[in-house]
């Protein structure tokens, strides 16, 4: 066996840009789509209380999913100091979760709100967002000649901002295969990964992505930056593996 | 044993393989039974006895041999198997008229006890057969058997167990197994003990090779010629070997050499059962002259007249030759053949070593371990299934098993609080909760829908997630449209498909084949024209070498007399090594230091096992980089570890800014230790089986959507979580005692490290030494696992920027 020694080298890397529609972007190390130019913070697919929801039917999964999620959108909002918030749907598992959240994580919420304007965009499992929460909500939200929504639309657009289908890219590289959760964008749309603690992703080689961008690889193909521990790294399209 | 169930003691019969232990562990019953004669049938009396082995083919192969007696006897029996594979018809049927002689695996009694009609089922149990102990219990198998056992007790208090058992190092410990312990303090209950000696002595040699015999890897390609002679010159040889991957190697090379065309087969638990059960056939009916297997046959299974075994590769084991070896000759009477072939230099010595403790009949299976907390939280709800139950009593029950005797009352409440709503600080799962106290105090489910969640998800064995392999090619190249399922070969595991690109060829079921895409859970392949696979296959041993034969290697090594024994060209290895450096004592341990290409290294021979050095090679790089060495990476095989580094690491010994004391001081074992393996893909792999095991995660089935690499990544992220908010949880807990005692023999390497504290015997070399040639041809050769996935991430990215500035600018 072979190892090479970890480098204790927590280093940041780089922030790493890229445009959409015109607009310039960077792909946050947390998940999180920072958006320099209106100092806004976009995270897709909280999935708060998923844990709970599992409960439910006997799957006792660790009971801190919730404050989990909120620590790190904590953290991301610190470093990033964001004029607005925008979530992208999917913040809560079902209707149910935001009774379900516990009293310190509606706290928690109410204490982040404080911290700047809030959008929520109202997704598949939470197509209602209750007016106690705070915050502006809509289904889809306009800007600067993007959209910004929670399930991306057909093929063609413009300009797009979208979360649901939890990109996630796989690739092999010395013997070992690595997956991990991903930004994928082209000119016009990009889908953010799922920021929620307990999230899976969907293989960016799925139909799903397919149908929605060309395929990577070809001209005006989209583009893959992998989320790692202490960076973002865009990836080739000829290293992208299928499950 | 007539006697000892007359007298209702329960018994370990230990008996080498062949010597009819099976038969004599079902006599006392048949006699029985002979005795109520027609009365049996007219009180409709349930189960008698009930037989348990480790495999299933096994319960079909006895229920076979046990029939035929008892018809010979007349005794109108009803004899019947239980198996994952039996009908559920025909299971429905058991329930409700038992037979008399039931024959199942731990996992089917595991099932049986939680139906509610169990206590009726196996109220007039008399006898317990329990074949095949020594590979049962040293396994979590073995732990959810125990507790099984401590139930059937609870049941039948008088039930007699027998245990049947491959010789043994420290019998006592299957003895004590056998019984309920009743009370930690006092002495210890053993069952009684019954020999049957070897009447003959094995006839075991070393292959002496006239080729040259190479320094390392584990191919044994150089005796492939030898190997075939000894086929042609025997009846049926079994050619055992380590891993899969081996057999198929082995196989193709003897597959070279057949210019006689004779039938050879190959058998490993990856084949399609269909294409292993006609191998098996074969065998039986004498029309094949050799076997290539793997493990999959070591077990008491009878397989013709096999009258050689050739063990290809060290056996890394005393007591696992012994089992090999018995499979040949399986009459009583006449000594077994083996003949050893060793893949390298240093299994050389392994092997002198493994043959001296055969003819001493030395064994090293060690036995006692604390039984998993996962399997006990499995145990709970399974018994909570069967119908209320009362803390006190199961606590007492559970403690009455061996491997639960040393529980304590905190740990034990902690399970069944994870059992009930998971166990967390956090309350927060209370209403949901599976298990909750009754009226009468006693402790019931809460949903009849829990107890099948138990039943599909019951038993120890977590399979490493498996890719059918199929025959089928694709129109288009690299596009699985169109593939439709062709000839199924066999399954492989899922790591090793996932390096693999379209058009990759490698070695499977004894031919070349070539990757051509995935579907589901298939993998698609055409038959490749390569001469060579492009892919390695990188398992190279599974077996880490036992302590014992450690030992005796450390001791040959050490006496130079001995090593007129070996080989002419190991004997002159080692002669040359004494005059280059040094040959160690067996209390020290060696350490060699030397620059070579604009690299330094460091190496070390504890002779501890892949596993421990692993672990250790992890540890030891750690501190080296603390200590300013800047090692790059090293390299561990069973005997020693090489680390390489951009620092003068002979200079830093000398100058004492490496302090070979402090490096290698024990208390690497704790904050050094626990920095890694928190973020360790290995820890999580342990955390998921037992998350597995314990019911948190669902097992997962073929067909259902949910695949393998959804579980996996869902059980990362919820370690993480569990980690961050309550790193004491009692499932993290279970699953850093199993990585203690498995994957990073923990236990061994600080015995290691107490052992050598003050024995470290440093030499500073200006070139490589023999003894190091082995480990270092291991660089570039092994897969690489404990690399930070970042810098997998980063190496990958600047690929992509090299190509995009083109290759010559530099990055």
């Amino acid at each position: 066996m072979t190892a090479a020694p970890q480098p204790n080298d927590n280093t940041e890397q780089a922030d790493v840009y890229f445009n959409v529609a015109e607009q310039t972007f960077v792909a946050d190390v947390s998940g999180a789509l920072w958006w320099p130019e209106t100092e806004t913070l976009i995270v897709a697919d909280l999935h708060l209380e998923k844990g709970s929801a599992y409960a439910r039917r006997g799957a006792f999964l660790p009971p801190y999913d919730s404050r989990t999620t909120l620590r790190r959108l904590e953290a991301t909002m610190q470093r990033r100091a964001p004029k607005r918030m925008i979530l992208l749907g999917d913040s809560f598992h079902d209707l149910d979760a935001m009774h379900r959240l516990p009293k310190a994580e509606r706290e928690h919420v109410c204490r982040l709100q404080a911290q700047c304007a809030w959008i929520w965009i109202t997704g598949n499992h939470d197509p209602a967002i209750s007016e106690r929460l705070g915050g502006d909500v809509c289904e889809d939200y306009a800007e600067a000649g993007l959209t910004l929504r929670h399930e991306p639309g057909p093929l063609e657009t413009t300009g797009e901002i979208a979360g649901h289908l939890h990109p996630a890219a796989r690739i092999v590289r010395h013997g070992r295969s690595l997956r991990r959760k991903c930004f994928i964008a082209n000119d016009t749309r990009v889908v953010i990964p799922a920021f929620g603690a307990y999230t899976g992703g969907l293989n960016v080689c799925d139909e799903a992505f397919t149908k929605i961008f060309l395929t990577p690889g070809t001209q005006n193909g989209p583009r893959v930056w992998m989320v790692g521990e202490n960076g973002v790294y865009s990836v080739a399209a000829k290293d992208l593996r299928g499950d | 044993m007539i006697a000892a169930f007359e007298a209702r003691h329960s018994t370990l019969l230990i008996a080498p393989t062949g010597a009819g232990k099976t038969l004599a562990g079902f006599l006392p019953s048949l006699i029985a039974l002979h005795g109520e004669g027609p009365e049996r049938k007219k009180a409709g009396r349930d189960v008698h006895t009930l037989y348990i082995s480790p495999l299933k083919a096994l319960a079909v192969d006895v229920a076979r041999n046990v029939i035929t007696p008892a018809e010979e006897m007349n005794l109108n029996l009803k004899i019947e198997t239980r198996t994952g594979d039996t009908p559920p018809a025909r299971r429905q049927r058991q329930l409700r008229t038992p037979p008399d002689i039931l024959l199942t695996t731990p996992e089917q009694v595991a099932l049986l006890l939680s139906h509610p009609s169990a206590a009726t089922f196996f109220a007039d149990l008399q006898t317990i057969i329990l074949d095949e102990l020594h590979a049962l219990v040293t396994s979590k198998r073995g732990d959810l058997l125990a507790l099984n056992l401590a139930r059937l007790r609870t049941i039948v208090p008088d039930v007699v167990s027998f245990g049947l058992s491959a010789t043994v190092a420290r019998p006592t410990e299957l003895q004590a197994y056998l019984m309920g312990q009743s009370d930690p303090e006092q002495k210890i209950n053993l069952a009684r003990r019954h020999f049957v000696s070897e009447s003959t002595t094995p006839d075991i040699k070393i292959l002496e090779s006239s080729e040259r015999l190479p320094w390392s890897g584990h191919s044994s390609r150089y005796a492939f010629p030898e190997i075939y002679r000894a086929i042609t010159d025997h009846n049926l040889t079994l050619v055992f070997v380590n891993t899969r991957s081996q057999a198929e190697m082995v196989f193709q090379g003897l597959w070279e050499a057949n210019d006689a065309n004779l039938p050879i087969a190959l058998h490993h638990g990856s084949l399609a059962v269909g294409q292993r059960r006609k191998v098996e056939a074969a065998m039986v009916a004498g029309k094949l002259r050799g076997v290539v297997c793997t493990s999959t046959l070591d077990l008491g299974i009878d397989w013709g007249d096999v009258d050689l075994v050739i063990n290809v590769g060290a056996p890394k084991g005393a007591s696992r030759l012994a089992q090999r070896i018995g499979r040949a000759n399986h009459r009583f009477d006449e000594p077994s053949r083996a003949l050893l072939v060793p893949s390298n230099r240093f299994e050389v010595m392994e092997c002198r070593a493994a043959l001296d403790a055969a003819t001493a009949g030395d064994q090293d299976t060690q036995i006692v371990r604390p039984g998993g907390l996962d399997v006990l939280a499995q145990h709970i709800i399974g018994t909570a299934c069967s119908g209320p139950f009362d803390t006190e009593d199961l606590f007492r029950e559970v403690r009455s098993a061996l491997p639960y005797s040393e529980l304590t009352r905190d740990r034990f409440d902690r399970i069944i609080a994870f059992a009930a709503t998971g166990g967390y600080a956090l309350k927060a799962y209370d209403r949901f909760a599976r298990l909750r106290k009754n009226e009468e105090g006693l402790m019931q489910l809460t949903h009849s829908r829990f107890a099948q969640q138990y039943r599909l998800n019951v038993g120890t064995i977590i399979e490493a997630p498996m890719l059918k392999v199929r025959l089928g090619k694709p129109k288009k190249s690299g596009s699985t449209a169109g593939l439709r399922g062709g000839r199924m070969l066999g399954e492989i595991e899922e790591w090793f498909i996932e390096q693999l690109t379209p058009g990759d060829t490698f070695v499977f079921a004894g031919r070349i084949l070539r990757y051509e895409g995935m579907r589901d859970t298939n993998i698609f392949v055409s038959r490749a024209k390569a001469e060579n696979p492009s892919i390695p296959s990188y398992q190279g041993g599974k077996f880490p070498l036992s302590t014992h034969l450690a030992n005796r290697v450390r001791h040959m090594l050490s006496d130079a007399s001995s090593w007129k024994n070996l080989p002419e060209q190991v004997e002159e290895w080692l002669q040359i090594q004494q005059k280059k450096s040094i040959v160690p004592s067996p209390q020290e341990i060696l350490i060699e230091t030397f620059p070579r290409s604009a690299k330094h290294y460091f190496i070390c021979y504890p002779f501890e096992g892949r596993l421990a050095h692993q672990t250790l090679g992890v540890l030891l790089t750690r501190r080296l980089d603390r200590l300013g060495a800047r090692p790059m990476g090293f390299v561990a095989n069973d005997y020693a570890i090489a680390i390489w580094g951009l620092r003068d690491m002979s200079e830093m010994v000398t100058t004492g800014s490496i302090d070979l004391d402090a490096l290698f001081e024990p208390d690497m074992l704790g904050d050094d230790l626990d920095a890694w393996l928190s973020n360790s893909m290995m820890m999580k792999r342990t955390f998921r089986n037992c998350a597995v095991i314990a019911g948190l995660i669902e097992r997962r089935f073929p067909r259902a959507e949910k695949s393998g690499r959804q579980v996996t990544f869902s059980s990362d992220l919820i370690y993480d979580v569990l980690r961050e908010h309550e790193p004491d949880h009692i499932l993290l807990e279970a699953a850093w005692a199993d990585a203690a005692t498995g994957l990073l023999d923990l236990g061994r390497l600080n015995d290691f490290l107490t052992r050598i504290n003050g024995e470290i015997r440093h030499i500073a070399l200006e070139r490589v030494s023999p003894l190091a040639v082995p480990v270092l041809l291991e660089i570039g050769r092994e897969r690489v696992p404990g690399i930070d996935p970042d810098d997998l991430l980063r190496d990958a990215s600047n690929d992509l920027i090299k190509d995009a500035m083109g290759r010559q600018s530099s990055t």
